[in-house]
């Protein structure tokens, strides 16, 4: 399989970034790379980064099971992360989250029917003085309340 | 851009190039104007034993929790390896409360790279990456903006400022683990195998990215570097306490009403932090605890904290600078929740490869959890202060450490919020037993 120009031109730097021999070193970053063009890790994916790499599927398989943020299941258009660690906790970030998911109609890890939204409660994403933070894939959002929460997803629906 | 209005008792060395409100990034054009890579082109000319003096007499310490002299770090490493040595930036920024990379990746990254270059230098490599949780993805993009514009103006490459010495330097993605924050588990993740921890020794100055000798540090360490250079080390370290060199960043959160990222000399007072740079409790409420240096450090009650905060003084009050993440708790916090709340995190944050860590934060977080939902007795809270001290100290990497010692302090100190909870409890019933427990 082959990914967009942009992406193989970035692969093709980014292989050289590691000595010669063990380019292994690419393949957590290719992944998540591949991820956001692709949608999630498919098993397409998997083959191809791991004959790109010289690496067993299985070695590809490993890292996937570890790292929060590979996926094979595609998530939503607008993945939402909301942190409710210590900071976050402690300036309403446990109450967001509920809000979030009565809003959305999901739970934790969940998506909504139509594939727009997906909804996960997150660990520290290092916004703790602008606490309560969440992503959206990977725009950051700082001092949230439910209010702007509401706003900001009624704003993601209209851009569908 | 995420900068904070200034405090006037902030000492501004790593943030002296910084405006309010910054706009956008300081680009190269602008970072030369301003000093830039003047430090670099010193040390091109310094031996690298010259360029180590220099960082050890500033007696700059690790910002990314440990707090281990920098100059020393450096001078384990082996010159006269055959193999190559490797520069590694720790921009896996991930300790609870803390917020300071990104301030430094997103805004100067300029910075960072001139570091690097002077590490490299000293050390003897050609090669360095960087690597930022995966979150950051924007943080990333300004790095490789900065990268770029250093490779095309000559300060990196097969030339750096036609000195002859080649360096490069690269960005590179973490996916969603606080464990890769550890040294040695960031290194498995750089070569990309799952991030488990090694056993050391060999430490990294031996045996690190790729088996050869590297060094690894936090942004903000190698950030502080150029001034050191620059200035001296001896300017530098008279700007802290003795053993506690220079300026760092703290990471103001929680129940405050200026929180921030500012920068202070080491050894300012603890409390003036808290109630003068960060305005005091909010809502004219009053403190119950303050969280030092990131989640994993001890808590510590308000009378405890009429201290300076350096490396030092923190360890002597039985806590940690850490990160310099000061979460600061009002009088309504629930204590029981939030150490419940904590140790969920180490759970599952744990990598599984260690047995006491993998059990024991599981088990933590189950007992904790029960506690909180009033469902628990006496003897849990006993038992989570056992548990945490069969962690202590038998893990590969200091996980198990960061999750037990939170837990520890928080039954010692506030022991009576934890019996409160059960006081006010249901009796708890387990289920009744239908079947034998074990079929012979």
């Amino acid at each position: 399989m082959t990914f967009s120009p942009e992406l193989e031109a970035k692969f093709a730097k980014m292989v050289q970034q590691y000595p010669q021999g063990r380019q292994k070193g690419a393949l957590i970053p290719m992944l998540l790379f591949a991820q956001d063009e692709v949608g999630a890790v498919t098993p397409d994916v998997i083959a191809e980064v791991a004959r790109r790499l010289s690496v067993k599927p299985v070695e590809v398989e490993e890292v996937i099971g570890y790292y929060t943020m590979l996926t094979k299941e595609p998530r939503g258009k607008h993945h939402i992360q909301i942190c409710t660690n210590v900071s976050c906790m402690l300036t309403g970030g446990e109450e967001l989250f509920a809000h979030a998911c009565k809003k959305l109609g999901i739970g934790n890890k969940q998506k909504t029917a139509d594939g727009q939204f997906s909804l996960e409660e997150t660990e520290c994403l290092g916004a703790c003085s602008w606490a309560p933070a969440m992503l959206v894939n990977y725009d950051f959002h700082f001092a949230i309340t439910p209010e702007k929460l509401d706003q900001l997803i009624d704003s993601l629906k209209k851009t569908q | 851009m995420l900068l904070n209005k200034p405090h006037p008792l902030e000492v501004k060395v790593l943030t002296r190039r910084y405006e309010y409100p910054q706009k956008e990034a300081i680009g190269v054009d602008e970072y030369v104007a301003k000093e830039g890579y003047e430090a670099l082109k010193k040390a091109l000319d310094m031996t690298p034993e010259a360029i180590i003096d220099e960082v050890k007499k500033s007696s700059l310490r690790g910002r990314g929790g440990a707090g281990f002299p920098t100059g020393l770090k450096w001078s384990f490493v082996d010159r006269k390896s055959p193999k190559p040595k490797y520069i590694v930036v720790n921009a896996d920024e991930g300790e609870p409360g803390t917020c300071k990379d990104r301030i430094i990746l997103e805004h100067e990254g300029h910075r960072l790279i001139e570091g690097c270059l002077i590490a490299g230098r000293a050390i003897g490599s050609n090669r360095g990456w960087i690597y930022i949780r995966g979150e950051y993805r924007t943080q990333i993009e300004a790095m490789d903006r900065a990268i770029a514009e250093a490779y095309a103006r000559g300060y990196l490459g097969d030339n750096v400022m036609g000195s002859g010495w080649a360096f490069h330097l690269s960005t590179h993605t973490g996916a969603g683990s606080y464990e890769c924050g550890e040294e040695s588990a960031l290194l498995e993740s750089l070569e990309g195998k799952r991030g488990n921890p090694r056993l050391k020794p060999p430490f990294p100055a031996t045996s690190g990215a790729f088996q050869c000798p590297t060094i690894v540090n936090n942004v903000e360490t190698y950030s502080a570097v150029p001034d050191i250079i620059l200035k001296g080390g001896d300017w530098y370290a008279a700007l802290g306490t003795p053993k506690n060199g220079g300026t760092r960043l703290v990471c103001l959160s929680g129940h405050l009403v200026t929180p921030g990222v500012y920068e202070v000399p080491l050894g300012i007072p603890l409390m003036t932090i808290i109630n003068e740079i960060g305005g005091g409790v909010w809502k004219g409420r009053k403190l119950k605890a303050v969280i030092p240096g990131g989640s994993s450090s001890p808590v510590l009650r308000p009378e405890e904290c009429d201290i300076p905060a350096d490396y030092d003084s923190l360890a002597k009050a039985g806590s940690m600078l850490g990160s310099g993440a000061t979460m600061v708790l009002d009088e309504t916090t629930d204590m029981v929740k939030l150490m419940a709340r904590i140790m969920k995190f180490y759970a599952h944050e744990s990598c599984g490869w260690c047995i006491p860590c993998r059990e024991g934060t599981a088990w933590l977080a189950k007992i904790l959890a029960r506690l909180d939902e009033g469902a628990g007795t006496k003897k849990d809270i006993d038992m989570v202060d056992e548990l945490a001290q069969g962690m202590m100290g038998r893990t590969f990497c200091a996980l198990g450490d960061a999750a037990a010692m939170p837990a520890m302090s928080f039954v010692k100190k506030f022991r009576g919020e934890f019996e409160a909870k059960i006081a006010n409890a249901k009796v708890y019933m387990p289920a009744p037993q239908t079947q034998p427990l074990v079929v012979l």
